[in-house]
């Protein structure tokens, strides 16, 4: 095996998943699509429980691009 | 706040300093590396794992500071506030994208600043300089608020009055962070913030659980504190109006690609044992952000509690003064002042590492040993701090408020030469540096022509109205200016400099447990083909 093929076996990689990771951009920049009150959910406003919703939906896109990449 | 000393909550403040204390200046023989190398001073050797790492970016990130300015801002200014959460979301992808590259590049190269490895990548310690000095400039007045953080948790105590008396406990603080700076290194803060992670869990799920419980559920809360932001002057609705959308998203956007280039972050990046262990920390970190969302709720919940206050930056310990007991209002003092603690010592680190790496050894002596690179750099780490104490005893804290604002700005102008640098050797190093210069001018002139009073320009472009982050605009401008201006140079014949580093040094990765990786060595490509 030539030493580049055995850099290229180790590479952390990027495919088509590395895509997800524009996502919460996309859901949490446009701001006119959540900036609003209803519905609400346990009190809280849709405005603040929809930006609580996209933290662990980042974590699990971003564990899913390092699955998907590693 | 109420008047004289509040002894119970002092005992359990000094408590915890006198912990901390202890544990910082032992910190240096953790994973013991000898401290008399800047790489084991200044980055712990790059040996912390996916867990320290954790603890280490967290307390590193999430500052005192922010845990005060940020419900600071929610009490005051409402919805908009909450920019600050949607940052601390969208940082994670983008270190995710960026930093592994940034860290096996530093990796191969011996690399211990941003500035580095531009110098590398270019060739240019022109550019270089540009990025040393922007992260510099930019991270000193940020010390300074950490210090601010220390000084209004010990005013919470009941420190007032004299500035004997309000100024003696701060210097003991700062002493302590001297002490353990120096004697440990990174390793210092790195082991203080387990405490400062266990603290402020503690102190924000009773804080979010407890008080609502108290004010009748996160329903009237959100009821109240909307009734109470409408019925001010400024008639702010509970939900982000229309006319805030856009400095709301420009804010977010621009902050959350340049916080990770402060010299204080790299820093902490640049100490993990592999790109792999960046990767699964943007997996990990936004635990924090579950937190720090919770944080800032409570301007909300001060609101809603009656909470009034002279200056905004006491609503979060006046919250706590007022609703709890004075033994657990103690703890949440100390959990501030701990938490500061933990960014200001990576902060003078990282700026020492900064000044010695890219200014010193560039400028004054090109053939320093890392023996003396070390020894300078602990020397500078202190006059950093110093430097940040005068800002808060002798000036204006309102100045250190003024400067974050723009240092906020200045980062975000290097981030065409460091992180498309990490992708692309495209950019010409001159465009990229007139392309900076525009930046800074031209943000710089922004936040001044607001008065420096906030970071949001009313930008108007033919009539149209967008409201924006002035990083943002003046990014922009930078990144047209560099993509315009590197054609032409390159059709001038103005030398481009090389490039020490190869495409595989930005994505391969050390083989476990060894320190260099041989087959990473760059191998002719006829190699690879045949």
């Amino acid at each position: 095996m030539t030493s580049l093929e055995r850099g290229e076996a180790r590479r952390a990689g990027f495919n088509g998943w590395s895509f997800l990771l524009l996502l919460p951009y996309v859901a949490l920049l446009w701001v006119p699509f959540y900036a609003k009150s209803q519905p609400s959910l346990w009190g809280f406003p849709f405005f603040y429980w929809y930006q609580f919703l996209w933290v662990p939906l980042t974590a699990l896109l971003i564990g899913w691009v390092y699955w998907k990449t590693r | 706040m109420g008047p004289g000393l509040n002894w119970t909550a002092t005992a359990v403040f000094v408590f915890f300093m006198v912990l901390v204390t202890v544990i910082g200046l032992f910190a240096g023989r953790w994973r013991k590396g000898d401290l008399g190398q800047i790489e084991e001073w200044g980055l712990a050797g790059r040996r912390f794992g996916t867990i320290v790492t954790w603890f280490l970016v967290g307390g590193d990130f999430y500052t005192a500071y922010t845990l005060i300015a940020v419900p600071a801002l929610v009490y005051g200014a409402g919805a908009i506030g909450f920019f600050a959460m949607l940052t601390t979301i969208l940082v994670y992808p983008f270190v995710f994208a960026v930093m592994p590259r940034l860290w096996r590049v530093s990796h191969r190269h011996n690399y211990i600043t941003l500035a580095d490895f531009v110098h590398g990548r270019y060739q240019s310690h022109w550019l270089a300089l540009a990025v040393a000095v922007t992260g510099i400039v930019a991270t000193i007045p940020y010390i300074a608020l950490q210090l601010v953080g220390i000084q209004v948790s010990i005013a919470a105590l009941g420190f007032h009055g004299s500035a004997w008396s309000s100024d003696v406990p701060l210097i003991i603080a700062f002493l302590i962070l001297v002490g353990y700076d120096y004697t440990s290194g990174l390793r210092g803060p790195a082991s203080i913030s387990f405490v400062k992670a266990v603290m402020l869990y503690v102190v924000v799920l009773v804080a979010v659980i407890w008080i609502p419980a108290k004010l009748g559920g996160y329903a009237n809360v959100f009821h109240i504190a909307g009734q109470a932001l409408a019925s001010r002057s400024t008639k702010i609705p509970i939900i982000l109006p229309h006319a805030q959308y856009l400095p709301f998203a420009t804010l977010a956007l621009g902050s959350a690609l340049g916080v990770f280039l402060y010299p204080h972050l790299i820093t902490s990046l640049l100490s993990s044992s592999s790109g792999r262990v960046i990767r699964r920390n943007a997996v990990m970190l936004p635990a924090f952000t579950f937190l720090f969302g919770l944080v800032a709720m409570l301007g909300y919940v001060a609101i809603a509690a009656g909470v009034h206050v002279a200056r905004a930056d006491d609503v979060i310990p006046a919250t706590f003064q007022q609703l709890f007991p004075p033994w657990f209002a103690g703890f949440c003092f100390a959990s501030i002042a701990v938490g500061a603690l933990v960014p200001a010592a990576i902060m003078s680190i990282a700026c020492a590492n900064l000044f010695t790496r890219n200014i010193f050894r560039q400028y004054v002596k090109k053939d320093i040993t890392r023996r003396q690179e070390s020894a300078i750099a602990k020397v500078f780490s202190l006059l950093v701090k110093l430097g940040a104490l005068a800002f808060v005893l002798v000036g204006n804290p309102l100045y250190a408020i003024n400067l974050q604002l723009l240092g906020g700005i200045w980062i975000l102008q290097t981030l065409p030469a460091a992180v498309f640098g990490l992708f692309t050797r495209w950019f010409h190093r001159g465009a990229l540096f007139l392309g900076w210069v525009t930046g800074m001018t031209l943000g710089s002139a922004m936040a001044w022509s607001m008065a420096l009073r906030t970071a949001v320009y009313p930008l108007k472009i033919g009539g149209v109205k967008l409201p924006s982050y002035a990083a943002i605009d003046a990014l922009v401008v930078n990144v047209v200016v560099a993509v315009v201006l590197t054609p032409v140079l390159n059709a001038m014949r103005v030398d481009a400099g090389s490039d020490e580093t190869t495409p595989l040094d930005y994505i391969t990765e050390p083989t476990e447990g060894g320190k260099r990786d041989l087959a990473a060595t760059p191998a002719p490509i006829s190699d690879g083909i045949g």
